[in-house]
């Protein structure tokens, strides 16, 4: 495959390295000076100077052959651009954006620039998912494919504790993968028994999150325990 | 009508201050708050300091009522962000934002977004007032 990235920052170069390692051929563009020169030794023809924003500089790059752009600049207007370019100038197959703000990610998703890497909802929810006390975490969106992954907490008061996973009915879209208990994970299979304060691993369709939590903390209102995640407050 | 201009510089506050004049009721944005000095001390419109990227900073500026939305802030990206967001979040059929770059102005109003672009303008005009300058021709 050949990549365009847009932006050299950490993201950028170890996004680049590592492609050209898997045997990709990949050319990052650079518009900080310093930065250009710095990683010019490493980097080579590989790398070029100037604005990724710039039409004249992302077709000096290639992005007429390109099979995937990524977008991994610091400015979030300036990823959204890029990817809308590629995708509706030079139908670029595959395009990945950061999301440097997560207050920005409604702005994406707006835009339809499906597939988005935030860092810091992504460190947060891995954050939550270590601390002793979370109810739910939501670990990884695929917004392309359609399906998201999260982390719940089996309340003592849900239908479903103390119950095998056999004789339980969870809602269409719903697929519980595996259960979380002190420092074990075991596989969802038929014979285990979900316990209180257990946490389940759960694939489902987007959209399905307010009946899951419905189902395993009955007790709590849905809006609360998703704001309590705290990803929508997100700011600079 | 009503009217939000993201960005406070020469030329989002001389618009502000036309359309202020004309009656209108107008909402500046800025991340600069000492941007607001260019309206001048007796500027009836309001002033909202923040990102104009920002859903809850448009918001603020009364996005969701607004009969046209401006984007003139020192960015050509921002500007073309920003009017798509007032165009397709918040139904602002007239957004317009100026864009520097020719390439990037002539692309994205071709997907329905009213860019003006003052390269491209003052190129014309340069070239209207040289040529009206009637110089001798000579031979190439």
């Amino acid at each position: 495959m050949f990549v365009l990235i847009v932006g050299a920052g950490k993201v950028g170069l170890n996004t680049a390295r590592s492609l050209t390692h898997m045997g990709h051929e990949v050319i990052v563009v650079e518009q900080r000076r310093m930065r250009y020169d710095l990683l010019l030794p490493e980097l080579e023809e590989k790398l070029l100077f100037g604005d990724g924003t710039e039409i004249y500089v992302l077709e000096k790059a290639g992005i007429g052959r390109a099979d995937m752009v990524v977008a991994v600049t610091g400015d979030d207007e300036d990823n959204v651009i890029i990817s809308e370019m590629a995708r509706l100038k030079y139908n670029v197959p595959k395009v990945v954006a950061r999301v440097n703000n997560p207050r920005n990610q409604a702005t994406f998703d707006l835009l339809g620039v499906d597939a988005t890497v935030c860092a810091a909802t992504m460190l947060i929810s891995m954050i939550q998912h270590e601390l002793p006390v979370h109810k739910y975490v939501p670990l990884l969106k695929f917004k392309r494919e359609g399906v998201e992954l999260v982390e719940l907490q089996v309340g003592e008061e849900s239908p479903f504790a103390n119950r095998t996973i056999r004789d339980i009915q969870l809602p269409d879209g719903v697929l519980l993968i595996a259960i979380l208990r002190a420092d074990e994970t075991l596989l969802a299979r038929g014979s285990e028994t979900l316990l209180p304060d257990d946490h389940v691993l759960c694939l489902l369709d987007p959209g399905r999150e307010k009946e899951l939590i419905h189902i395993f903390l009955p007790s709590e209102r849905p809006e609360d325990v998703q704001a309590e995640t705290g990803i929508d407050m997100l700011t600079d | 009508m009503y009217v939000v201009i993201a960005g406070c510089g020469r030329v989002g506050s001389g618009i502000a201050k036309v359309l202020v004049a004309e009656g209108h009721d107008v909402t500046v944005i800025d991340e600069d708050a000492d941007s607001f000095e260019l309206l001048g001390d007796d500027f009836p419109g309001q002033f909202v300091t923040g990102a104009a990227l920002d859903w809850d900073v448009l918001k603020e500026a009364g996005i969701e009522g607004a009969d046209a939305f401006v984007a003139v802030t020192d960015g050509d990206n921002t500007n073309i962000v920003c009017a798509q967001i007032a165009q397709r979040k918040f139904g602002v059929t007239c957004a317009v934002a100026r864009v520097y770059d020719p390439a990037r102005a002539e692309l994205f109003a071709s997907t329905g977004v009213r860019t003006v672009c003052p390269t491209r303008d003052a190129r014309s005009l340069l070239l209207d007032a040289v040529h009206s300058c009637q110089l001798p021709q000579r031979e190439v």
